[in-house]
Parts: structure tokens; C-alpha cells; sequence
């Protein structure tokens, strides 16, 4: 019965908003309280509704920035200024509020150690969020699978989780490269392009490792990156993408 | 009661026909693009498509064949399952009736495959009747990679990713399987006035 009931039907559920957290100038990160969370698994999102006070309700879905390991769920969102949902979560949200959602949606674009490696991660701006999960349990469960992150951003300002990501690359945790693509500052020891089939050749594990690769991003990002990979040689059924249109907000 | 969001007014489209927009959907202009993988460039000299399955004879069609089929123009409304609608949608296709005339079947079940290792699976009688079509172009322009081409099913009544992009085939059958994203946890048969989006909904 226990187990029917999680196979069940996804239900709305209020969670309390703990706390909010300032990523980059249009990027928060939204600490949650779900009454009843069934747990989720790195990489998956939920559904998140609001309603107006006349009855009027918009639903978008966001990905998961939290492990599975982790005591709270946490979202992180990226205000797009024409945007309908987003606007209101990265502004007028404060802590104590409630949010209505439902999930953990989604169960491909996941890792867990099962999957193995080596493993590759390439992020476009916030498309970062569901890798950062990703990360997150690879350390969480102390995998040993050879872990790679490739992360185009704008500029450094722009990169969402920069002290995180720093912190973890300095503990020698796991391997990452920046990539700035409008303004590096000086003394920049990172790549400075967008992501070209070059630089992935230089960044990626050679097709005959078959690493396992997730990219996340905006359509041309990710467009342009899977197909460089396959050009590359990587097999097209190990790439796995989650793209965000113009839309969405 | 559903609990109200403090401070969250929305921005209902005055344009858009409240009727013609499902429960939870929103309305845009642009043409969002969602695959689990990397787009598959299938070169037309190699491309086919195939009926297959629980029937008499399999048929197959060359490009060159599949498009000296008559095709249909039709505007239509469609509506992903993460949330956007895009109304008076303009395409042109054969209809799935007409892969069909002269194939005798006892399937009452379909999975519509592709090229990149998608399914998706769909009762027969949604693809007949004039209900499905495989559609070749878009806005009168042939259809990019990015939304499926050289070809993609086309069914707007369900949720579109019941709408295989890069579809080769449909395999008839006699048992219902569930396809990719059903298998993933989203709806075995998706119809969006009823928010069929997940496991159930």
C-alpha cells in the first residue's frame, strides 16, 4: 500500500519558504519545507502553482537544486523579466511565505552512482541548477565516479553558485572549467568562448571512455553543444539534455 | 480551498480565448523545443517510414514517396506538458488515415517511434478519424531538426510529446506499452483538458 500510494498521484502540498538566497543579480536560490516530501532524485523538478485572489492561477515548473541527501528542498530561479512566475519568485517571495507545488517530477535527465561515469556536466547560465543536484550527491554519497563540470556564463557575476563551485573545485572535489563569454576579469585563467567543439574536445572525456554526459541550458546552447559532442564521436544515446526555451518565465 | 499567494496578481492574456487555453497552461508566441538528447539529422535519402507490426503486410514509404502522398494544411492549437500553449498553429502533413487506408488490423494500440531511440505510445483510434497527422512543414516552411524534422507526428488533441519528432514508424499492437517519457512518470495517454500530466493525474 506504501508503496502504491508513492506510485500514486502527485499532490499539491504548501511548503514553507525558510529562506532566501541571493545567487547572482536575477538569479535566488528558495530554501523549502515540504510537509511531505517523497524524496527525489538528482536532477528531477517540480511543479510549483500560485493563485491570485481572484482564483487565477499560473503553474511552471523549476528544477531541483538540492541533493536528494539534503534536510530542505531548494529551488533556484531566474527572473525573466517578460516572465509571468518567475518575476514573482525571484522578487516578491519572502521567507515564511508559502509555496504550492507538486513532484519530484521527471526521470531521465538524472544521476545516481548507478549510472556510473565518467561523468560530464555542461551548463549554460541556469542551466547550472539541476547539475548543481547532481554534484551535490556525487559528494553527498561519496562517489567515486570521475566527475566533470564545463560552465558557460556571461561573466563571473553571472555564474550562480561562484563560491560553491569555487570551494569545491579548490578541495580538489571535483574538476571544473569556466567558460565567460562576454567580460572576463583580469588575469583570467579560464576559457573565454562560447562552448565550440574545440573546447569540449579539450574539456570532455575522448568518446572511447564513454563518459556520460548532461547538459543543461538555453535551446542553442544546448543544440549547439550536443551536436559538437556528436560530432565528436560521443554515442547520442549517453547525451542526455534538459533545454529551456526563451519562455517559461 | 486553494491557498492564495500573497502579493501575486498574474498576467492573464487578454488575447488569448480562455477557452481554447487547458488547465495550467499558459499561452506564448515563441516555439519552445524540448528532447532528452542531442537532435538527430537524418538525410532524406535515408530516411523511410514504415507502418509495421500486428498487420497483414508492412508498409513502407521512401521520402520521395511519403511526400507524393496527398497532404493536409491545417491550423491547430498545441499544448506541452511544461506548461505552454501555442494557438493557430500552421502546419501541413499526410494524415495518419491515409498511411493507414488498406491496412487491415486487429491492433487497438500503437508506439509511434523515431530516430534517437524515442516512443511514444497512443490508442489506435486517437490516430484515426482525422485526429493525427505526420507533418512535414511548419508555417509553409519544411520543419527544422529542432522541432522534429524531416518529420513528426502530429497529434494535438494529447499532450505534445505524444507528438514523436524525427518519427520512422508506427508500431501497431495488440497490448498497450508504455513509451520513453510514459515510462519516466508522465501519462500513459496525456489529454491536456483533463491535466493528464503525470502518473495519476
Amino acid at each position: 500500500m506504501a508503496r502504491a500510494a508513492l506510485l500514486g498521484r502527485l499532490t499539491w502540498q504548501l511548503a514553507n519558504v525558510v529562506e532566501l538566497v541571493e545567487e547572482t543579480a536575477r538569479v535566488r536560490s528558495i530554501v523549502l519545507d515540504p510537509p511531505a516530501w517523497p524524496g527525489h532524485r538528482a536532477g528531477q523538478h517540480v511543479d510549483v502553482r500560485l493563485t491570485a485572489e481572484d482564483g487565477y492561477q499560473a503553474q511552471r515548473s523549476y528544477s531541483i537544486a538540492s541533493a536528494p541527501e539534503d534536510g530542505y528542498l531548494m529551488l533556484t530561479v531566474e527572473r525573466l523579466e517578460d516572465g509571468e512566475v518567475s518575476p514573482y519568485l525571484a522578487d516578491e517571495l519572502r521567507p515564511g511565505d508559502e509555496l504550492e507545488l507538486r513532484g519530484p517530477v521527471g526521470g531521465y535527465f538524472v544521476w545516481e552512482e548507478s549510472l556510473g561515469g565518467p561523468l560530464l556536466l555542461v551548463a549554460g547560465g541556469s542551466g547550472v541548477v539541476p547539475l548543481r543536484a547532481m554534484l551535490c550527491h556525487h559528494h553527498a554519497v561519496e562517489s567515486i565516479v570521475p566527475v566533470r563540470l564545463l560552465y558557460s556564463a556571461r561573466s563571473l557575476e553571472e555564474v550562480v553558485y561562484r563560491d560553491e563551485l569555487m570551494r569545491m573545485a579548490a578541495a580538489d572535489q571535483i574538476d571544473i572549467r569556466f567558460t565567460l563569454t562576454r567580460e572576463q576579469p583580469e588575469g583570467w585563467q579560464g576559457y573565454g568562448r562560447r562552448i565550440d567543439r574545440e573546447l569540449l574536445d579539450e574539456v570532455s572525456w575522448p568518446p572511447g571512455e564513454h563518459p556520460l554526459v548532461y547538459v543543461c541550458g538555453p535551446t542553442g546552447f544546448v543544440e549547439a553543444t550536443a551536436n559538437a559532442l556528436v560530432e565528436l564521436g560521443h554515442e547520442p544515446a549517453r547525451i542526455r539534455t534538459e533545454r529551456f526555451g526563451p519562455t517559461g518565465g | 480551498m486553494t491557498p492564495i499567494s500573497r502579493g501575486f496578481r498574474g498576467r492573464r492574456d487578454a488575447s488569448a480565448d480562455p477557452s481554447r487555453v487547458p488547465p495550467g497552461q499558459y499561452v506564448t508566441g515563441d516555439f519552445p523545443v524540448l528532447s532528452a538528447g542531442p537532435t538527430p539529422h537524418t538525410q532524406l535519402a535515408d530516411w523511410s517510414f514504415a507502418i509495421q507490426g500486428e498487420v497483414d503486410e508492412p508498409k513502407t514509404w521512401t521520402w520521395d514517396e511519403f511526400r507524393a502522398l496527398p497532404s493536409e494544411n491545417l491550423t491547430t492549437d498545441i499544448h506541452c506538458v511544461t506548461k505552454w500553449s501555442k494557438l493557430d498553429t500552421v502546419w501541413t502533413g499526410a494524415s495518419v488515415d491515409t498511411l493507414l487506408d488498406g491496412v487491415d488490423t486487429s491492433a487497438e494500440y500503437v508506439t509511434a517511434w523515431s530516430d534517437g531511440g524515442y516512443t511514444t505510445n497512443l490508442p489506435l483510434e486517437d490516430l484515426t478519424g482525422g485526429r493525427a497527422w505526420v507533418a512535414f512543414a511548419y508555417d509553409d516552411e519544411p520543419l527544422d531538426p529542432e522541432h522534429g524534422g524531416p518529420a513528426r507526428l502530429l497529434v494535438p488533441h494529447l499532450y505534445f510529446w505524444k507528438s514523436a519528432k524525427w518519427v520512422r514508424g508506427l508500431e501497431l499492437k495488440l497490448e498497450d506499452e508504455p513509451g520513453f517519457w510514459e515510462t519516466y512518470g508522465y501519462h500513459n495517454y496525456g489529454d491536456p483538458w483533463r491535466e493528464q500530466r503525470y502518473w495519476g493525474d
